[in-house]
C-alpha cells in the first residue's frame, strides 16, 4: 500500500518535472492562432473591420472579441476560410463594415498635389514616396488599395483606379459548355 | 528508315495528321507588308526595352528593343523603314488583350544594317552567350524561351547530349518539316555550333517516321559529321522535350528537375538554324517559317517577317474559303482561337489553321464523366486526369496541386480520347491560372504584412528615440541648473570676500 503510494508520488513528481521543463523549453511565442488567422486576412491594412490593421483584427478574432465577417477586402471567401479555421458557422460579410470592391490602387494627381506629406503618414505600407513641398507619388506595386490616404488629403488629389486585366495577369476562365440531353440510340 | 533503340512512353494518341496539304509547295517568301507591328512581349520573361522613338529611321536587322535582364530577348527591325508609333495593339494571345507594340512603316528598300558575323570558334563561351543575348533568338518550337539562357550552363553542370527536336508531332503543322527539306545544311551546321557551345559529346536529332523526305535530307547533310539522326514513331506528343528525351535515350526527367540537370539540352530545328544564321551570316531573328493551312485555298509554308499582319498571310495563301473566318494559332491539339485576323505574326507563331465546320465540327454535347479512365491511359505524363478534372471542376485547387496538376503539359490527349467529350484541358488551364493568381496575391499579402510590420516598428523606434532625446534634454537642464547654483554661490562668496577686503581697507 505504502509502496504503491510512493510509486505514484514519484511518478507524479517526475512527470510534473518533465511537463514543467517542456513548458519552458518548448514555449510558443505569441498565439499561433493569431498567425493562422492573419495568414488568411488579405493584409490590406485598411481598418474597415474596426481594428487598426489586419494583425489587431486577427488577435481580436482569436480572443473571440470580433466576428469573422468584418473584412470587406476578404469578402465572403475570406469569411468562409475563417469560419473553417475557427470551426464556426459561415456568415456572409457584414455590410456595416463596407462592401467588397474590385482591387484598386491609389493614384495621385501630380499637378494638384501640394506636397503636404499627410498621405505619407496615413499609408500603412509606406507605399507613397515624397517629401515636404515636393510632389508625392504612389508606388503602385506596393499599394494595397486601403483608401486610408484619401481622407487626409487637403486638396482631394488622390483617386482610386481599379486594376485592369492585362495580358500578363489574364487568367483562363472556368469552362462553360452546354449540357444537352443525350439522344436515344 | 528503321526504328531502333526506341523507348516508347506511356499513352499518347495518333490523330489524323493532315500534313500533306501544306507540303505540296516549297517555302515561299512573303512580300514586305505595308506596316509591321512588333509586340514587345514575344518571348517568355521580361518585356524588351524600347530603343527607338517614333519618327526614327531604322535599317533591316537593327535592334529596336533590347533584352531587359537575363530572361528576355531583343527585337530587331525586320526591314528598313520608319518607326510610326509605339502603342497598344491586339496580340495573338488567347486573352485578346492589347499590349505594347512598335509599328514600322517599311520603305520597301529592305536595306540591311552592316552584318557582323561572329567568329564563334575564336571567342570564349561567355562572350558568345553575351552576343547571342543580342540576337533576339528564342525557342521557335513554340515555347519562345530565350535561347541564350539555354546555352548558359552552371559550372557544376555538364551537358553530354544535345537533342535536336525535329519531331513536329502535332497535326497540320509542317513548318519544321519544310525547313528540314529545304535547309537541312543550316540545321546541321547550327546543331554543330550549338553542340560546341554546350560542350556536348553527342548530338542526336529525333524525327518522327512520317517525315521521310526530311529524314533523307538531314541524313545527307549530316553525312560527314557526328550528328546522329534517330527515327521515332509517329505518336503525339513525341515532340514534347521530355517525351522526346525518353524516346531517344530511355531517360525519364524526374518531377521538378529539368533536362539540363541530367546533362541533356533540347533545341528545336528552327532554333538551331537561327543560331547558325546569326553567328555565320550575322542575321538576327527577324523572320520565321509559318504554316498556313486548314480551310485556306492553297495551304503552304511561308517565310514571314515578324510583325506582318496575319491577314497578309491569309491572302498569300489564296484567301479563306470558309464563312466562319475562325483561325487557330498552333495546332489543333494545343492551339487557341485567334482574337482577330489583324494580329501580327510573332516568334511563337508556327502555324495558323483556318477552322471550318468540315475540319473541326462543333464539339459534341458534353456528358458526365463515367470514370472509364481512358484519359489516364492516354496521359503521356502518367497523371490521373479524371482526378484532376474533379478537383478542378469543383475548384479544390490545393487538392489539384497535390495530384501534380503542374506536371500536366496540356497536350490535350485526355480531351481527345474522352468518350464524354469533356474539355478536360480547359479545366486544367483554368485551375493552373487560378492557382498562379492565388499564389501571386498571397505573395503580395506577405509583402504588405512585412511592410506594415516594418512601419509599425519604425514608428515605435522613433517614439522611443524621441523620448530618449527628451530625457536627455531634461537631464541637461538639471545639470545646468546645478552648475548655475554653484556659480552663483561662488559669485556670492567672492562678493563677500571683496566686501570683507574693502571693510579691512577701510579699517
Amino acid at each position: 500500500m505504502i509502496m504503491a503510494l510512493l510509486v505514484m508520488i514519484f511518478l507524479a513528481i517526475l512527470l510534473g518535472l518533465v511537463l514543467g521543463y517542456s513548458a519552458i523549453k518548448f514555449k510558443v511565442d505569441g498565439d499561433p492562432m493569431v498567425a493562422r488567422i492573419d495568414a488568411i486576412l488579405p493584409q490590406t491594412q485598411c481598418g474597415q473591420c474596426g481594428y487598426p490593421g489586419c494583425k489587431p483584427y486577427a488577435t481580436a478574432i482569436a480572443k473571440g472579441e470580433a466576428d469573422i465577417n468584418q473584412c470587406p477586402p476578404g469578402g465572403d471567401a475570406g469569411a468562409k476560410a475563417l469560419a473553417e479555421l475557427m470551426g464556426v458557422e459561415f456568415k456572409p460579410l457584414n455590410e456595416e463594415h463596407g462592401i467588397q470592391k474590385p482591387k484598386s490602387v491609389a493614384l495621385i494627381d501630380e499637378l494638384t498635389c501640394i506636397g503636404c506629406t499627410l498621405c505619407i503618414q496615413a499609408c500603412p505600407v509606406d507605399a507613397i514616396l515624397g517629401a515636404a513641398k515636393q510632389m508625392h507619388t504612389i508606388i503602385a506595386s506596393e499599394c494595397t488599395g486601403c483608401e486610408l490616404c484619401l481622407p487626409p488629403c487637403p486638396v482631394d488629389c488622390i483617386t482610386m483606379e481599379p486594376v485592369l486585366e492585362n495580358s500578363e495577369s489574364w487568367k483562363w476562365k472556368y469552362p462553360i459548355y452546354n449540357i444537352q440531353k443525350a439522344q436515344k440510340a | 528508315m528503321q526504328l531502333k533503340n526506341i523507348f516508347k512512353f506511356n499513352g499518347g494518341v495518333h490523330p489524323d495528321e493532315n500534313k500533306s496539304a501544306s507540303t505540296r509547295h516549297p517555302i515561299a517568301k512573303l512580300a514586305i507588308p505595308k506596316k509591321l507591328v512588333l509586340p514587345l512581349r514575344q518571348h517568355v520573361g521580361h518585356v524588351a526595352k524600347v530603343k527607338v522613338k517614333p519618327g526614327d529611321q531604322v535599317l533591316k536587322g537593327q535592334m529596336i528593343a533590347e533584352a531587359d535582364g537575363n530572361i528576355s530577348a531583343s527585337i530587331h527591325a525586320p526591314t528598313s523603314g520608319k518607326i510610326l508609333k509605339i502603342s497598344e495593339e491586339i496580340l495573338p494571345h488567347p486573352s485578346g488583350l492589347p499590349d505594347f507594340c512598335i509599328t514600322i512603316e517599311p520603305d520597301f528598300e529592305d536595306t540591311w544594317i552592316e552584318k557582323k558575323p561572329i567568329s564563334w570558334k575564336k571567342i570564349d563561351r561567355a562572350q558568345l552567350i553575351e552576343a547571342l543575348t543580342q540576337s533576339g533568338i528564342v525557342g521557335l518550337g513554340g515555347a519562345v524561351f530565350p535561347t541564350h539562357m539555354k546555352l548558359k550552363i552552371n559550372q557544376n553542370q555538364t551537358i553530354h547530349t544535345l537533342v535536336i527536336n525535329a519531331a513536329e508531332c502535332e497535326p497540320f503543322i509542317t513548318c519544321d518539316d519544310m525547313l528540314m527539306r529545304e535547309r537541312a545544311d543550316e540545321i546541321i551546321q547550327g546543331a554543330l555550333i550549338t553542340q560546341s557551345i554546350l560542350g556536348a559529346e553527342k548530338c542526336v536529332v529525333g524525327i518522327e517516321d512520317n517525315k521521310i523526305e526530311s529524314y533523307e535530307a538531314l541524313k545527307k547533310a549530316a553525312q560527314k559529321t557526328t550528328v546522329e539522326i534517330k527515327v521515332v514513331p509517329t505518336l503525339y506528343p513525341s515532340g514534347d522535350a521530355k517525351r522526346l528525351i525518353y524516346l531517344l535515350m530511355g531517360i525519364e526527367v524526374p518531377k521538378e528537375k529539368r533536362s539540363v540537370d541530367l546533362g541533356i539540352q533540347v533545341f528545336n530545328v528552327a532554333t538551331v538554324a537561327a543560331i547558325y544564321r546569326y553567328l555565320e551570316l550575322g542575321e538576327p531573328s527577324i523572320s520565321r517559317i509559318v504554316t498556313i493551312t486548314g480551310a485556306v485555298k492553297t495551304p503552304q509554308n511561308f517565310e514571314v517577317l515578324f510583325g506582318t499582319p496575319l491577314s497578309d498571310l491569309i491572302n498569300a495563301a489564296g484567301g479563306s474559303s470558309s464563312k466562319t473566318k475562325k483561325f487557330i494559332m498552333g495546332g489543333p491539339m494545343m492551339g487557341f482561337d485567334l482574337p482577330s485576323i489583324h494580329v501580327p505574326v510573332t516568334k511563337a507563331m508556327n502555324c495558323v489553321i483556318e477552322s471550318s465546320p468540315e475540319l473541326f465540327p462543333d464539339p459534341k454535347p458534353v456528358m458526365p464523366c463515367i470514370r472509364c479512365a481512358r484519359c489516364a491511359d492516354a496521359c503521356p505524363v502518367n497523371l490521373q486526369p479524371q482526378e484532376l478534372y474533379w478537383f478542378s471542376k469543383s475548384s479544390q485547387l490545393e487538392k489539384a496541386r497535390e495530384y501534380n496538376l503542374f506536371d500536366c503539359i496540356e497536350c490535350g490527349c485526355c480531351t481527345y480520347v474522352c468518350p464524354s467529350n469533356i474539355p478536360l484541358v480547359q479545366f486544367y488551364r483554368y485551375a493552373k491560372s487560378e492557382i498562379i493568381a492565388q499564389d501571386k496575391s498571397k505573395e503580395a499579402a506577405n509583402t504588405a504584412r512585412e511592410r506594415n510590420e516594418f512601419r509599425l516598428a519604425r514608428i515605435e523606434r522613433e517614439k522611443k528615440e524621441r523620448a530618449e532625446r527628451n530625457a536627455q534634454k531634461a537631464l541637461g537642464a538639471q545639470e545646468k541648473q546645478a552648475e548655475d547654483e554653484k556659480k552663483s554661490t561662488i559669485a556670492a562668496a567672492m562678493e563677500r570676500v571683496k566686501q570683507n577686503q574693502q571693510e579691512n581697507v577701510k579699517n
